[in-house]
């Protein structure tokens, strides 16, 4: 029961980080989940991210395994309202606002200012992630294999994903015999 | 399609209508880029939005904290339907991806974490860093105008990720110096 509750804090909480995006939430998220909950290891929360990529919708419903990995179905609902509820509200009642605001002097500053400081988290996010998920040269290629996909060609993101999987279980297979 | 070829606008549908074509979009929107999903359905395929609006709505959802997917579907849905409008957008958005993802926990927990998987998402996270690279690119491409922006993106990503600087204080702070180096300029006033 007091699991549940501290997947409510910490999912309300990481929610509010969202700026840009939820790989701003990545650095809070591995902290407080990997570090300080013991809730899962940093490979784990890697995999569930990355997954998480894959599926449709939103692209962070992987908090929703966080949760089944901490307290199966009620976990998972926790976690997904306590992560989609206080922003949401925000954006409800903000929006309703917004709009009455478009010739506010301040409005085009916030736009600006904080689009860059939201750039700069998810930068701090993919360097996190990337310290997990590139464990050596390999792993690297392929990372720089996807980007320049995905960077310079129109293809759907889903395919270079699955086919990276796929060699990294390639890879498996040539290390383990 | 440009702007000046948008259709006229739809009635606002249904409940039902909205939920469904959410949760189509939710379910069928793989590989991220929502907003393209978001886009087709709402201003090409069901005319419930013009261009403008889209890119309006589109530009508080980038603001305010919240994914673009699911702020998007609360907009939209409130613009449409009120309040109850939001949560039925918000709920298809989300329930099919929520499935998914359930069913991954359960699966990992059950004998999914083998050699074989771990090999299998440890290449994905690999793809998955390629992917945010370039997710990074275009939306720094879309907000960074000047050389103090890009100097604001390294302060905060150095401060985050190398001296694990809380997120909160950095967004306060970096937020904050950021907004007022934008500040409205007296020469901006007409």
């Amino acid at each position: 029961m007091k699991n549940l509750w501290d997947l409510a804090g910490v999912f309300a909480y990481l929610s509010l980080l969202t700026v840009g995006g939820g790989m701003a939430a990545f650095p809070e998220m591995k902290e407080l989940t990997v570090d300080t909950y013991h809730w899962l290891t940093f490979p784990e929360l890697l995999h569930f991210y990355s997954l998480g990529q894959l599926a449709p919708g939103p692209n962070m419903m992987m908090v929703a395994s966080i949760g089944v990995v901490v307290g199966h179905i009620p976990g998972a609902l926790v976690a997904l309202i306590a992560f989609f509820l206080p922003t949401g509200l925000l954006t409800f009642f903000i929006g309703r606002l917004w709009t009455h605001l478009a010739t506010w002097r301040w409005r085009p500053s916030i736009q600006a200012g904080l689009g860059s400081v939201a750039v700069g988290l998810v930068l701090a996010g993919a360097i996190i992630m990337g310290k997990g998920a590139i464990t050596d040269v390999f792993f690297g290629v392929i990372s720089l294999i996807v980007f320049l996909l995905l960077w310079r060609t129109k293809i759907n993101p889903a395919y270079p994903i699955v086919a990276s999987g796929l060699v990294g279980m390639a890879l498996h297979y040539f290390t383990a015999t | 399609m440009s702007v000046a070829d948008t259709p006229p606008v739809a009635p606002p549908p249904s409940l039902g209508k909205l939920f469904w074509v959410f949760l189509v979009m939710g379910a069928t929107s793989l590989g991220g880029g929502v907003v393209g999903y978001l886009r087709t359905g709402l201003v090409v395929r069901q005319r419930w939005l013009d261009d403008l609006s889209f890119v309006e709505l589109l530009s508080i959802s980038q603001t305010l904290p919240g994914l673009n997917a699911t702020n998007m579907s609360i907009l939209v849905g409130d613009r449409l339907r009120g309040g109850l409008g939001a949560l039925v957008a918000t709920l298809g958005m989300c329930l099919p991806g929520a499935s998914l993802m359930i069913a991954a926990g359960f699966a990992y927990g059950a004998g999914g974490d083998g050699p074989w998987s771990k090999a299998f998402l440890h290449g994905i996270a690999a793809g998955a860093v390629g992917l945010i690279v370039v997710v990074l690119v275009q939306l720094g491409a879309k907000t960074l105008k000047t050389v103090a922006d890009y100097v604001f993106v390294v302060l905060t990503a150095v401060a985050v990720a190398f001296f694990k600087v809380p997120v909160p204080y950095a967004l306060i702070v970096a937020g904050i110096v950021a907004i007022w180096w934008h500040r409205p300029r007296d020469k901006d006033v007409p």
